[in-house]
């Protein structure tokens, strides 16, 4: 092996390479088996993204929070919630993150600082303002991070919410996933500036755009500005130019896009085949090493889904519980 | 030690005391404390009508102003909540509940339910509400049956400075989202008030007056109106039984069915518009679980289906009236089949 030329350890770079590959399969997993019927509701799927979620939550713990949008498998799997429990919850299972009743769009697991997926855009701009006000009071160095992507950007609860951040110095790193598409309308059309990082200017917050697709890039910037807001430095703005291999949902049929768009990014930006072409290639990690990351990933997500379909629904009885109910 | 203090200052005492008790209570809104950044006095509002005044000399920068971003704010409440901090955040006038209805209904109010049980949301949303003020259409409006239709929300407005006070306290305890709701034209009106903390639990309702011919059913300032009405019938020898809800989710069903299988007459008294509101709610619940104590049709007094007009000689005829009730009261002793929609115009 040789020398590492990478600013992450080969065991950060494996564990990286893990969280992405089990997020890929999760996602395609998930998008055979909704073709199939197997899943009720709606499934927004994370697949192509991987190394925005990856690299950005290498930086965080268990103290602090994330805020995560209705496209949220990919960012809950980075932040250590339970695969089993995930699919269980996406099947409607009683074994589910939120025991059945949540569903794709809102699994949470506060306990790993995931505060939700969120199926009303912008929504968790907002959310994380407090979550990072709460990290203030208690001054436990807590930060929080909330993404949106491009379409959310255009919220009057996110840019309210950048506002709120600056003039409350919040330890907040607002992520703009910019997939290109605000569901399927594009983002060159949609928002009306040329950069995000304008937008972070405007509100007095340093602004950062990476290339979404490759790891190193959004760690090393994540890292800075994840720190400056641990240490007191106020929000951050990071935007993440990324690509999604599948429709704004399952069962788009996506004629919003070119003729061959998506198989071109397959072949050029897909984010997990760079990250492995480049560890190979510089001798750090051997290709086998990462064959038997994938062949355990793919035990897991099977197991996953075997767990998931076999778990009891929910009881009738929970219809009526965790909530107050008058009649 | 108990004294005459106003509902404005009774609201003040709760935050006081909470805050003072529980280091994970912090206060939040427009001009709470007034001033922040400006060159003039520190604490230069408390509040645009100063219930929170003095409080941010005790409890320093557990008071947050904050910018006018009803949506951020009251979302940052409502994460702050789900973070382990117990935030009151006022919201001023309960009509810009429009602005960041969905931080309430669809963020807040869903956590604990749609996280499986697993989260819990104490925020309390505080603010004004009602009619009365001349303040206009979009400062005026009881929206409480808005509240009250969403589940995991639970919604109070108290009618006086005792329960403001043991129901305030109840709401920054408890561990639900509240939507906590002061009429205006109440901040005045002053009763004996223990100096000390105390609670007073949701869903217990209030006979105010006893009675037997008629159960009156009221929240707010109408339960003023109510009374009002009580004894003006007295004088006619009808005696009515006025109920003061308190808190409208949860509601105290048991209070209201015992009465009128007792009184067998019902009129319901609810400053919001007619339809979908508390009065609705009430009679058909009653009509449903006690239709055979009923020797007459329920009567619902409430405001009309119209915006809160601003002159006051039209702002006057809004709000329920005690004639409007004593006359709601009058036609369920001499039923005349007519049809009566009961509005207090």
């Amino acid at each position: 092996m040789s020398e590492n030329p990478f600013p992450l350890s080969k065991d950060d770079l494996l564990k990286a390479y893990r969280t992405m590959r089990t997020i890929r399969d999760f996602e395609e997993r998930l998008h055979i088996d909704f073709a199939k019927g197997d899943i009720p509701g709606f499934v927004h799927l994370y697949a192509g993204e991987e190394a925005c979620a990856t690299g950005i939550m290498m930086h965080l713990n268990d103290n602090d929070r994330i805020a995560s949008t209705h496209r949220g498998h990919g960012h809950c799997i980075a932040k250590g919630v339970d695969v089993h429990a995930m699919m269980a919850e996406i099947y409607g299972r009683s074994t589910g993150a939120c025991r059945g009743k949540g569903g794709s769009m809102h699994i949470a697991d506060l306990s790993k600082g995931m505060m939700g997926a969120n199926g009303i855009l912008g929504a968790g701009a907002p959310l994380i303002c407090g979550a990072a006000l709460a990290a203030k009071v208690r001054g436990d160095r807590g930060v929080g991070i909330t993404f949106v992507g491009d379409g959310a950007s255009n919220q009057g609860t996110f840019l309210e919410s950048l506002n709120l951040a600056a003039v409350w110095n919040l330890p907040v790193v607002f992520v703009v996933e910019n997939n290109g598409y605000a569901e399927s309308t594009a983002m060159e059309w949609a928002v009306s500036c040329d950069s995000y990082v304008d937008r972070a200017t405007g509100f007095g917050m340093p602004g950062v755009t990476v290339d979404g697709t490759d790891l190193f890039a959004v760690h090393e910037a994540a890292g800075e500005i994840i720190r400056r807001a641990r240490d007191g430095g106020g929000p951050a703005l990071l935007e993440c130019n990324m690509v999604r291999f599948y429709g704004h949902f399952e069962g788009d049929a996506q004629t919003y896009r070119a003729k061959g768009e998506v198989e071109a990014l397959r072949a050029s930006r897909d984010c997990l085949v760079m990250l492995a072409e480049r560890v190979v290639e510089a001798g750090v990690v051997a290709r086998d090493e990462l064959h038997r990351i994938d062949r355990e990933v793919a035990d897991l997500i099977e197991d996953a889904v075997r767990a998931a379909k076999a778990a009891p629904l929910p009881a009738p009885s929970e219809l009526l519980t965790d909530v107050y109910v008058s009649y | 030690m108990s004294r005459k203090i106003s509902m404005k200052t009774a609201i003040n005492e709760a935050l006081d005391l909470e805050m003072r008790r529980d280091p994970t209570v912090i206060v939040m809104g427009e001009d709470i404390v007034g001033g922040t950044g400006a060159n003039g006095e520190d604490d230069a509002w408390g509040g645009v009508l100063g219930v929170t005044k003095g409080l941010y000399a005790k409890h320093g920068d557990r008071l947050m102003d904050t910018p006018l971003s009803e949506s951020a704010y009251i979302g940052a409440a409502v994460g702050a909540a789900a973070c382990g901090l117990r935030p009151v955040a006022e919201l001023m006038f309960m009509d810009f509940m429009g602005v960041c209805f969905d931080q309430i209904f669809n963020q807040a109010a869903k956590f604990r339910y749609m996280f499986g049980g697993k989260a819990q949301t104490p925020v309390v949303i505080r603010g004004m509400v009602g009619a009365g003020f001349r303040a206009a259409a979009q400062h005026s409006q009881m929206l409480t049956p808005l509240f009250t239709h969403i589940p995991g929300l639970k919604v109070v407005c108290p009618s006086n400075a005792y329960d403001a006070k043991g129901l305030l306290i109840q709401s920054i305890r408890d561990n639900d989202p509240v939507i906590f709701c002061e009429h205006k034209n109440l901040y005045g009106l002053e009763c004996d008030v223990p100096a000390e903390s105390y609670a007073i639990p949701f869903g217990e309702a209030n006979i105010l007056r006893d009675g037997d011919d008629v159960t009156i059913v009221s929240y707010g300032l109408t339960v003023h109106r109510a009374l009002e009405a009580a004894t003006a019938l007295a004088k006619d020898r009808i005696e009515a039984e006025v109920i003061d809800l308190r808190t409208l989710s949860p509601i105290d069903w048991d209070t209201i069915i015992e009465s009128v299988e007792r009184t067998g007459r019902l009129v319901v008294v609810d400053e919001a518009h007619p339809r979908c509101n508390l009065a609705t709610d009430i009679a058909a619940f009653v009509g449903q679980n006690a239709f055979g104590a009923l020797k007459a049709g329920a009567q619902m007094v409430t405001g009309p289906h119209t915006p809160v007009p601003f002159s006051p000689s039209l702002e006057d005829l809004y709000v329920p009236s005690a004639e409007a009730i004593a006359a709601a009261v009058r036609r369920t002793l001499s039923p005349t089949g007519s049809r009566s929609h009961g509005i207090a115009a």
